[in-house]
């Protein structure tokens, strides 16, 4: 049997390695993407969901530079493709004389960063635009360009945007094995995959996010190694949302930027994260201790918060390093790209990274010819409060009335939208998968009145992650 | 798909509007009594009650245990054929029964927003009852750590799972809590095959007078002919984590007392009872909530804040049964009768607060008149639903003495053999009228008690 032939793999379809294959795909390449679930499902779908302009991150680092393009590149995708954005703002709180003598120096290097629009706030302002924030904070630093975004569309815009344009998107397989495939016209890689089958590939690109060190020796590379750092969140009730105007973010330490708070694109409100780091890449339960504490710090911040309901709770995994930067590097005669240790801002600099490494490759040489098609216009389904959703517009539930039968009512997720996200480029494989991409089961009843029917739709219109056969979805633009 | 969004992107429609005498949210219970009584309290007038499952009904449609109806029809029937009664007399009564539609919100002018397969549209009602009913808290509202497999559920999904889709829940199952409401789970569970492990409560008591039938009742229904053993019933235990990766393994229970923890196997985990009212379009009627019950402040007649809009049933408090949310319903059809020929709203409501161990009382408050009055027999305030105040407990507390006062001044007091959680405690009428409508928040607080 005859491997599959790619010009490149991805592996790992989160927030970079999707965003790399959209990239790679307005060229004439055949591109394969990867992923050992769906997309967005490992790192990427548990997040602070924030839109970050880059002012906090260390000057002069790649992730500095690729953040603040990413958030630009990211902004203009969103409002293209309908991906959920609140230019909200944030405002960086200090809360005692020691914290109000550091926003200077962190206006400086946000300065260094190349971020010029942050500036220090009074008391009196940042009361009146946060009045339900606790009492005792001296001021704060305004960074207008941190925003809020969906966690859950982008990969998934980029992801189909891709398959639309001809990438292969195999789903729910890992890699196991690579190994070099020869020499002259037919360099490149032979990878092994989980299910048992093999393809070949003449540039590996390594976004495997967590397991982006575990790729990384595979290729039989040293020199990182990911360590999981926990951050566990709690997500408020929506009859919450008016409590809170912008990102409040602390003044941070040195090891973490510390707990915010912050409204979500869903119209709840953000508790978190903690940050402890672990040895168990799949510990992404949440803990006695992380909830109490997060507790504990919300009560200071915002008491008023902490009366409300708790809606969800969750822990995600940022794939931490010892390297305080990304791991980017582009090897031309290994014919390997790493975009490792990329932690909670890839959601803001996916695309600029993508761009990053279409750059690099081709400096190293492989010739990118672009498509004479552009990438295939998409609209992605609006699953933010910030613009109507199909339950609240007459002339969508006048067209199609399963737009009229709101199915899951806290979230007020339409028959038709879930119809949709089944029958869409890239279905979801579980309920998990059918959350991100309507909201359905996300609301603060967590399936008491809809969880059994949405169980039952789901059930009838589902696409298993693996397909038995795969020799079909090896074919251009398909997906399994 | 897109393409379809495109061009419903070029055209603008406006809502429908419509009208109607009084519009009730919720077709349990409550809301479907309060449409029959209304039938006959206020002939002629207009009724739409509006259910946003595809079936009316409420929460008994997928409760098969037996016992509603005790006391509104006075007939013990399993849930599935109450709900059936309780539409057949709404239906009978003329109300306009209107399914897949829910109620998002309030527009400017007052107007309920509501959306359906028909369409999307505006409803102007003289009065709104909101009968939504109450939910349980899930996994995550009582942050119970760990992973988030699947197996974690609530009884309402779970019976749902069961009785409408005809689903297996799972084999080794651990109920949370121990309400009424826990031992309907453990039915429920039997049914559809599985076992329970343990039911676990963190008081020192369940607080079900229905345990050992329920208990019973799962012994003998269980599918699969194995023979389960007796229901291990963990009191002072709390659930403190779930573990599992596709799904429920084992959950971590601590022991209050002891402070020792110890790891159940279990594939399944059902969060019972800790109800909470489905209260979102009070607050977005601009009501605040009540800190007990986290429901939406009521007098007598279960007025709001709000003139036109009243609440019944379930969604005032954490769940009573079927049959006293259904009453609750018929109460407030007398209320709205009055307000619809004519009578004034209240000028405002006095509260009445719940001073710690006590948890909640309903109705929640007392109107205020325009001003005391000398006449106090005609100027009653208006007397709850069977004639009673609901009382519950943080804590179990027996030989119970009650003080109700207000600024200070004493009320009234009365004398109770139990109050709990859970379950409510009966407290009379006749202190409300010693109410100074003008005065402070009144308080009812235990003075002597003893614990149990």
């Amino acid at each position: 049997m005859s491997a599959a032939a790619f010009d490149v793999a991805v592996v790992g379809a989160g927030d970079v390695g999707a965003a790399i294959a959209r990239e790679l795909s307005r060229f004439e390449l055949r591109v394969v993407l990867i992923d050992k679930g769906d997309v967005g499902a490992g790192t990427s779908k548990a997040n602070t969901a924030i839109l970050h302009s880059g002012f906090d991150c260390k000057p002069g680092t790649l992730e500095a530079r690729l953040v603040a393009r990413g958030h630009d590149l990211l902004l203009g995708y969103a409002a293209e493709v309908g991906i959920p954005v609140e230019e909200t703002g944030a405002l960086m709180v200090a809360w005692n004389e020691a914290e109000l003598a550091r926003i200077e120096e962190i206006q400086a290097s946000a300065f260094a960063c190349g971020y010029k629009d942050a500036r220090p706030i009074g008391i009196d302002e940042l009361y009146r635009r946060e009045p339900a924030l606790a009492a005792g904070a001296l001021g704060a630093l305004e960074i207008p360009d941190e925003f809020i975004v969906c966690p859950w569309t982008p990969p998934l815009a980029y992801a189909t945007q891709a398959v639309l344009a001809g990438c292969t998107l195999l789903r729910g397989v890992e890699v196991v094995g690579l190994a070099g495939a020869g020499a002259g016209e037919a360099t490149g890689w032979r990878v092994a995959l989980s299910d048992g089958s093999e393809l070949t590939a003449g540039w590996m690109v390594n976004a495997a996010g967590l397991y982006s060190d575990v790729v990384h020796r595979l290729v039989g590379r040293d020199g990182f190694a990911v360590t999981p750092r926990r951050g566990e969140l709690i997500v408020f009730d929506k009859l919450a949302r008016p409590l809170v105007n912008h990102i409040l973010l602390p003044i941070p330490t040195g090891k973490t930027k510390g707990v915010l708070i912050a409204p979500t694109v869903f119209g709840n409100v953000m508790l978190g994260p903690t940050a402890d780091d672990l040895n168990d890449k799949t510990a992404t339960g949440s803990t006695v201790d992380g909830l109490a504490r997060l507790r504990t710090l919300g009560l200071r911040l915002m008491p008023r918060l902490l009366e409300h309901e708790v809606t969800a709770v969750y822990a995600g995994l940022r794939a931490a390093t010892e390297h305080p930067d990304y791991v980017l590097e582009v090897d031309g005669e290994a014919r390997y790209v790493c975009a490792g240790g990329i932690r909670s801002t890839g959601l803001t600099s996916g695309m600029a990274i993508a761009e990053w490494v279409r750059d690099g490759l081709a400096d190293a040489g492989l010739a990118l010819l672009e498509r004479e098609e552009a990438l295939p216009e998409i609209t992605m389904p609006n699953i933010g409060e910030a613009i109507p959703r199909p339950y609240m517009r007459p002339e969508v539930v006048a067209l199609d009335p399963m737009y009229g039968e709101v199915v899951c009512f806290c979230e007020r997720v339409t028959r038709g939208e879930i119809r949709d996200a089944l029958a869409g480029v890239i279905p979801p494989a579980d309920a998990g998968g059918l959350r991100r991409r309507t909201r359905a089961l996300a609301g603060r009843c967590q399936g008491f009145f809809c969880g059994a029917r949405v169980a039952e739709l789901l059930e009838d219109g589902l696409t298993p992650l693996v397909v038995d056969s795969r020799s079909d979805a090896l074919g251009e633009g398909s997906v399994s | 798909v897109s393409e379809r969004w495109e061009q419903v992107a070029q055209t603008q429609l406006t809502k429908p509007e419509e009208s109607a005498d009084v519009a009730i949210i919720g077709a349990g219970p409550a809301g479907l009594t309060a449409a029959a009584r209304l039938h006959k309290l206020a002939p002629g007038s207009k009724v739409i009650v509006i259910e946003r499952e595809g079936q009316a009904g409420g929460i008994p449609r997928h409760a098969f245990h037996q016992g509603y109806g005790l006391r509104d029809l006075h007939t013990s029937l399993p849930g599935p054929a109450y709900a059936r009664r309780l539409v057949e007399s709404a239906v009978a009564a003329d109300a306009d029964l209107r399914l897949r539609t829910q109620v998002t919100g309030w527009s400017d002018d007052g107007a309920l927003e509501m959306t359906s397969p028909a369409g999307v549209s505006h409803l102007y009602a003289r009065a709104v009852i909101l009968a939504s009913g109450c939910r349980e808290r899930p996994r995550s509202a009582r942050m119970v750590s760990g992973s988030r497999p699947a197996g974690v559920m609530t009884t309402g999904t779970l019976q749902q799972l069961v009785y409408l889709h005809g689903k297996t829940p799972g084999t080794r199952a651990v109920v949370v809590g121990a309400e009424h409401v826990a031992f309907s789970a453990v039915s429920t569970l039997a049914h559809g095959g599985a076992t329970t492990v343990a039911i676990t409560t963190e008081l020192p008591r369940h607080q079900s007078y229905a345990a050992f039938r329920w208990g019973a009742a799962a012994r003998y229904t269980t599918i699969s002919g194995a023979v389960p053993k007796p229901l291990a019933l963990l009191t002072r235990t709390a659930v403190i984590e779930i573990h599992g990766g596709e799904r429920v393994s084992a959950v971590t229970v601590l022991d209050l007392n002891s402070g020792a923890s110890r790891v159940i196997e279990c594939d399944t985990v059902v969060f019972t009872g800790d109800w909470i009212p489905d209260h979102e379009l009070a607050v977005s009627a601009g009501l605040g909530l009540d800190a007990g019950t986290r429901g939406p402040r009521v007098d007598g007649a279960l007025r709001t804040a709000r003139a036109g809009l009243f609440a019944a049933g379930n969604v005032l408090h954490g769940a009573e049964t079927g049959d006293v949310a259904a009453l609750s319903g018929r109460h407030v059809a007398g209320a709205v009768a009055d307000f619809l020929g004519g009578e004034r709203w209240p000028r405002s409501l006095v509260p009445i607060e719940c001073a710690p161990p006590l948890h909640w009382v309903v109705p929640n408050a007392v109107e205020a008149r325009l001003a005391a009055s000398a006449q106090a027999s005609d100027d009653r305030p208006a007397a709850p639903p069977r004639d009673r105040y609901l009382l519950r407990a943080h804590e179990e507390l027996i030989d119970v003495r009650i003080a109700i006062s207000q600024d200070g001044r004493a009320l009234g007091s009365a004398r109770l053999a139990r109050v709990m959680p859970g379950r409510s405690a009966a407290l009379d009428t006749t202190w409300a009228t010693a109410v100074d409508p003008g005065g402070g928040p009144v308080v009812i607080r235990v003075t002597r008690a003893r614990r149990r």
